[in-house]
């Protein structure tokens, strides 16, 4: 950055620079004295302005990706994480640096006097640094809400997919919610998984928890049905009720071949005669 | 005839397909579709969603409140910028997939409505509209 006086502005001016920027920042309405003590933002305040004054001196350009302004970024990754954490929205965190813009303005102004095309330009250098670095802030909380998605969603492909041995031989899956592709997938999986461990010869489907059954449900539960027969287990769908069977009827999924029951108490009667239990009385209907 | 309210949804991702259902469950609850109703409207716009989605790579659904005559209605419209059907009689013939689903998505969607209509231009791309009438 040739021609620029902004290293050297912040430089000479930087404690009263940090005292402009304070009351400004303390002045604002974004202000959140209730989530930050002024003491802790002065402390972020001065350290931004001692880190901007080093990455400004030996950077070759406005691009704050270049590897000088690598501790700058750092500064800010910490300070955006915290106030995301802390409840700050993205803008209020922005505002952290675009608030910087007036006092640097006015002390380089007054450096330039009237030197109205000298201060055009480093107007403009400063802008691009301290649009870029706000910019920067919200990404960061970005992604940190990605992150924590991106953790549920996996967290809940873990919780949703419970397989529960009911009796000797026999285990139950109850699936719950939607049946995208990538959930079914670690459905498929861990009951195929649990048929091999246990050496269960009948396995039940509850679909009472599933709201839709389109084609591509059925063709995830056929697969599934098809790889346990494979493996010597025969499925019973249970839970499927009066919408979804006349859904399924007028889609015209051919499910001939697949044991099913309305309730999970028939499938449950019907596996442990499978397996050989003889059952006292019938269960009571719901 | 005008529609009561609208609204337009994108489909870009298989998320946007579970907003597709939910929108299309509350829409038929407030038309006071009865529970098999709903489910059928409901597993109709789960296929024609997908369709659009896996076929059309990606696109828009437009979900209107009808009522006609003290009839209350529901008709969703799925369009795409796809590549198109080059033949429509075969696409909606139970069983016939391009892909490798069990090809009674088209076909199952129109049995499970009122009214369905489907247009589509090669290179230009596809629209599906279907309707469902308490």
């Amino acid at each position: 950055m040739e021609g620029t006086k902004i290293p050297e502005v912040i430089e000479r001016h930087q404690t009263a620079l940090l005292d402009d920027w304070m009351k400004q920042q303390l002045a604002a309405s974004t202000l959140r004295s209730d989530l930050l003590p002024s003491a802790e933002l002065r402390e972020q305040s001065r350290e931004f302005l001692e880190l901007l004054r080093q990455a400004s001196r030996q950077a070759g350009s406005t691009d704050v990706a270049a590897p000088a302004w690598q501790p700058l970024r750092d500064m800010l990754t910490r300070v955006s994480r915290s106030r995301g954490e802390q409840g700050f929205s993205p803008s209020e965190t922005a505002t952290f640096v675009f608030s910087f813009k007036q006092p640097l303005f006015s002390r380089l102004a007054e450096a330039y006097g009237g030197d109205a095309k000298g201060l055009a330009w480093d107007t403009w250098l400063a802008t691009a640094i301290l649009d870029q670095l706000g910019l920067f802030t919200t990404e960061v909380h970005q992604k940190a809400r990605e992150a924590v998605i991106m953790r549920q969603q996996q967290e809940m492909l873990e919780l949703s997919t419970p397989v529960v041995k009911v009796w000797d031989g026999v285990l139950a899956l109850p699936l719950i919610g939607t049946l995208d592709s990538a959930r079914t997938q670690v459905v498929m999986e861990s009951l195929l998984q649990r048929i091999v461990e246990t050496g269960a010869e009948v396995a039940i489907i509850d679909i009472t928890g599933v709201a839709t059954v389109d084609t591509l449900v059925a063709q995830h539960l056929i697969k599934t049905i098809t790889a346990a027969r494979l493996m010597g287990a025969d499925c019973i769908v249970s839970g499927i009720r009066p919408q979804i069977a006349a859904t399924i009827v007028h889609l015209g999924v051919d499910l001939t071949g697949v044991v099913t029951k309305a309730s999970l108490a028939d499938a449950l009667t019907h596996a442990l005669q499978r397996v050989g239990v003889s059952v006292n009385g019938r269960p009571a209907r719901a | 005839m005008p529609a009561l309210k609208d609204e337009m949804l994108p489909i870009r991702a298989d998320s946007d397909i579970v907003l597709v259902r939910q929108a299309a469950r509350s829409w038929s609850i407030d038309a006071g579709f009865s529970l098999v109703e709903q489910t059928k409207m409901v597993t109709a716009a789960s296929e024609l969603a997908r369709n659009t989605l896996v076929y059309g790579g990606g696109g828009t659904v437009r979900l209107e409140a009808l009522e006609e005559n003290g009839r209350r209605g529901l008709r969703l419209t799925f369009e795409d910028r796809g590549p198109g059907i080059p033949d429509l009689e075969l696409a909606l013939r139970d069983g016939f997939s391009t892909g490798t689903g069990l090809g009674l998505g088209l076909s199952g969607s129109r049995r499970l409505v009122n009214e369905f209509s489907i247009e589509s231009q090669r290179g230009e791309g596809t629209r599906v509209v279907i309707a469902r009438w308490r």
